[in-house]
């Protein structure tokens, strides 16, 4: 097989016990590696009893898993997946780094993580081998503190293993910070300060089974190609592409903080209340000229280099380090708490990336809790004396850190924000999932639909009602199939898995087929794409999501729908009024199940499965909801 | 990587002394005519690793799998990292004309003291607590 390292690592953190797993070369083909390859696994292991599997228990599987373009195609990422705490589906969720093409050269596709360390520990991979060690010196501490400590140890244990090698290139880490260790189900499974793979709460999974860390180096080559002159050119294509993305490349999506808002109408405003602001003090130049200490940060192999470092240099919120923030943190852990300075998103983005806490996620609870604090459902007492008016960033960090810690009511919080508009609406008595804005349990991406004017709705309004990934506004329901914001598509680059960003272009688009094909050898090509191999995937999302449990279970019915708050009329802006058209969403809901080969509740229907191989998924279905 | 954001690849800084060449106990590397840098006689070479404590920048290493040293050739006067790094726009990285009037041996530097000043330079005093 070509493109694969060949094999991948099992860890049983019960039984202390490393083996290798190999997969037949049709399976991979069939799922490709990735996003598509985690849920084969998951199916496989735990698809008959799924509803009944803790998404935060031992038998959880935690998958950090490559696929064959990783390392290749430019822009390298991980996809981490397992159930998710979030969705009690199945999410793959990626972050970029150096560490998937580490475990790639050192001869690893992925590592299978199963059951639970007694006690914390980290898993450090080499060339062909793997060992558990202790991690208590490093439990506790956040992320830049562990970073530290993992890349000093692992570089002297490399040097001491080969005294003669030479100066050793760190190993690359994946690890989580307190919130995960906590068993949060708002945290990251993060990597270099900044980066997390936020989406499905994976880093409450990973902490759930006593893992702080993942570390690899490698020191061979990446895995033989089919065609390697092919490949080095497709190389070369798609970085020209890249390099023509001028904006993007200066910006990153650093410039959608002020656009989305005053420009789109669709980014959120203190919880979603509003969609609009026309904030000039959270500009992109602002961001530019105040707090981007690097212009250009790419990790391996990215000729885009979208990511900025920002650090305030002088005023109080001096020395806070993260990157860019890129636009989503821009909004969730800025406007959406009513914090307009590239300073303050600053300070409370570095607090979240050190503490292990996803920025949307994370950013959806603290305004969620922003606004029962507003109406008066929470008040000082119940929040621990913490009075979280919008704008109060200290305030807002203060309850980060509960959250975090799992202290107070951070503990409820920490559940995500659906899980604890439940808990907190039982004691209050009222219903508070109004001012949730989740869907099925999982925060939803910084794009809203209300407007009508951002790309989650150029494909239709049901982009994250009917999306197998809840609230990932990487991942949303689109028509037509075949566009490149569709979800189809989506699950090409995070089963091949490399970075989204790299491909927005249509013309990079058009190569990708070529790519797969230089790479692994076999021409998948977008008829077998569509009609099949994606949809295998997208269906066994589907009835995971659809199985749900054990707390909570989504029902097609009711759960295939908008947040409530994206019915209410945007209160300001040039899009003042206008909100979601009920019916024209279910327009689009029906059009998308037809589309896909769901009935008309959204269950994959039982021929579109035996088409597709896929008869005890069916039966599964049948006979559970 | 040590610290992230001050990344920064572990090149050869062509010494004018050649301190890694003098200390070769078989006469595996030697001085390209054309081009200056050092090349590694693959046959000779029985990667005993003396070139990288010679080095003041610990920069060759020894090849993973085969027995010989590795140190930049400057792929024959066409560097492909000078080549990449100006396609792509970031100008990095450029080919200068190497002159007898300075000590490029300062320059040789381990990847911790390069990390050090560059984290300082880019983060300040923050920096100072990273190291």
């Amino acid at each position: 097989m070509r493109g694969y390292a060949g094999k991948f690592l099992e860890v049983d953190l019960s039984r202390e016990r490393v083996k290798d797993v190999k997969f037949e070369e049709d399976i991979l083909r069939q799922y490709i590696g990735g996003r598509g390859l985690a849920t084969k696994i998951l199916w496989d292991r735990l698809g008959d009893h799924w509803e009944k599997v803790d998404p935060l228990g031992p038998e959880n599987i935690l998958l950090l898993l490559t696929g064959p373009l990783t390392g290749f195609f430019p822009g390298a990422k991980l996809c981490v997946s397992g159930k998710s705490p979030q969705s009690n589906g199945i999410v793959g969720s990626t972050v970029a780094g150096e560490f998937p093409v580490e475990l790639k050269c050192a001869g690893y596709d992925g590592l299978i993580v199963t059951g639970k360390a007694p006690n914390p520990v980290y898993i450090f991979v080499t060339d062909n081998r793997a060992e558990i060690r202790d991690a208590s010196h490093i439990w506790g501490k956040e992320a830049k503190e562990t970073l530290k400590i993992l890349t000093e140890e692992g570089r002297r244990e490399l040097a001491e293993r080969n005294p003669e090698y030479g100066e050793w290139k760190e190993p690359a880490a994946v690890y989580v910070g307190p919130a995960g260790e906590n068993g949060t189900r708002v945290s990251a499974v993060t990597a270099k300060w900044t980066h997390g793979a936020g989406y499905g709460g994976y880093g409450g999974v990973m902490g759930s089974k006593n893992l702080k860390a993942v570390i690899a180096k490698g020191t061979g080559p990446l895995p033989e190609v089919e065609d390697i002159e092919r490949v080095s050119t497709l190389i070369d294509e798609i970085s020209r592409i890249c390099y023509g993305s001028d904006d993007f490349r200066r910006w990153g999506t650093g410039a959608a903080g002020y656009d989305v808002g005053a420009r789109l109408s669709s980014e959120p405003v203190r919880n979603w209340q509003d969609e609009w602001h026309d904030e000039k003090s959270f500009g992109v130049d602002k961001f530019e000229e105040k707090v981007w200490i690097k212009r250009y940060w790419g990790d391996f192999g990215c000729p885009t280099t979208c990511l900025k470092i920002a650090m305030p240099r002088a005023g109080p919120f001096k020395g806070a380090i993260t990157d860019n923030p890129d636009y989503e943190n821009q909004a969730y852990v800025g406007t959406n708490l009513g914090v307009f300075t590239p300073e303050e998103n600053v300070y409370l983005m570095a607090l979240l990336d050190d503490l292990g806490l996803c920025g949307i996620q994370g950013g959806n609870v603290l305004g969620f809790a922003g606004e029962l604090y507003q109406r008066g459902i929470l008040t000082k007492e119940d929040l621990d004396g913490i009075e979280p008016k919008w704008g109060d960033t200290e305030a807002f960090a203060s309850l980060a850190r509960m959250v975090a810690r799992r202290e107070g009511v951070g503990d409820v919080l920490a559940e995500g924000t659906y899980r604890a508009a439940l808990k907190i609406g039982e004691l209050k008595k009222m219903d508070l999932l109004p001012y949730a804005v989740v869907e099925k349990g999982m925060a939803i991406g910084a794009h809203g639909i209300r407007s009508e004017q951002d790309y989650t709705t150029e494909g239709g309004l049901m982009s994250y009602a009917c999306s197998v990934q809840a609230g990932d506004h990487t991942s949303i329901a689109y028509l037509p199939l075949t566009h490149g914001n569709s979800e189809l598509n989506i699950i090409l680059h995070d089963s091949g898995v490399y970075c989204w960003f790299n491909i927005f272009d249509d013309e990079a688009l058009a190569l990708i087929w070529d790519f797969f094909e230089a790479v692994t050898g076999w021409r998948i090509g977008p008829k077998e794409w569509y009609e099949t191999t994606a949809r295998r995937i997208l269906h066994l999302q589907r009835a995971a999501l659809l199985l749900g449990g054990p707390d909570h279970r989504w029902d097609p019915k009711i759960h295939d729908d908008n947040p409530p708050r994206f019915y209410e009329p945007l209160p300001s802006g040039p899009y003042a009024g206008k909100t979601t058209d009920r019916a024209k969403f279910e327009k689009y809901r029906s059009e998308y199940y037809e589309a896909v080969g769901w009935d008309e509740h959204g269950i994959p229907k039982s021929e579109e499965l035996k088409r597709l191989g896929l008869e005890e998924v069916s039966k599964k279905l049948r006979s559970t909801i | 990587m040590l610290v992230p954001g001050a990344e920064v690849p572990h090149f050869c800084s062509q010494c004018h002394d050649y301190p890694c060449v003098e200390s070769c106990p078989v006469e595996a590397l030697s001085v390209s005519k054309e081009t200056e840098a050092v090349l590694v006689d693959k046959e000779k070479c029985t990667a005993c690793g003396q070139c990288i404590d010679a080095c003041p920048g610990r920069i060759p290493h020894l090849h993973p799998t085969e027995n010989y040293a590795l140190i930049c050739d400057l792929c024959a006067g066409d560097p492909q990292c000078v080549k990449v790094c100006s396609e792509g726009k970031w100008n990095a990285l450029w080919i200068a004309g190497k002159s007898d009037s300075h000590s490029y041996k300062l320059y040789a530097k381990r990847p911790e003291e390069v990390t050090r000043e560059l984290v300082i330079g880019l983060y300040g005093e923050k920096g100072k607590e990273m190291i």
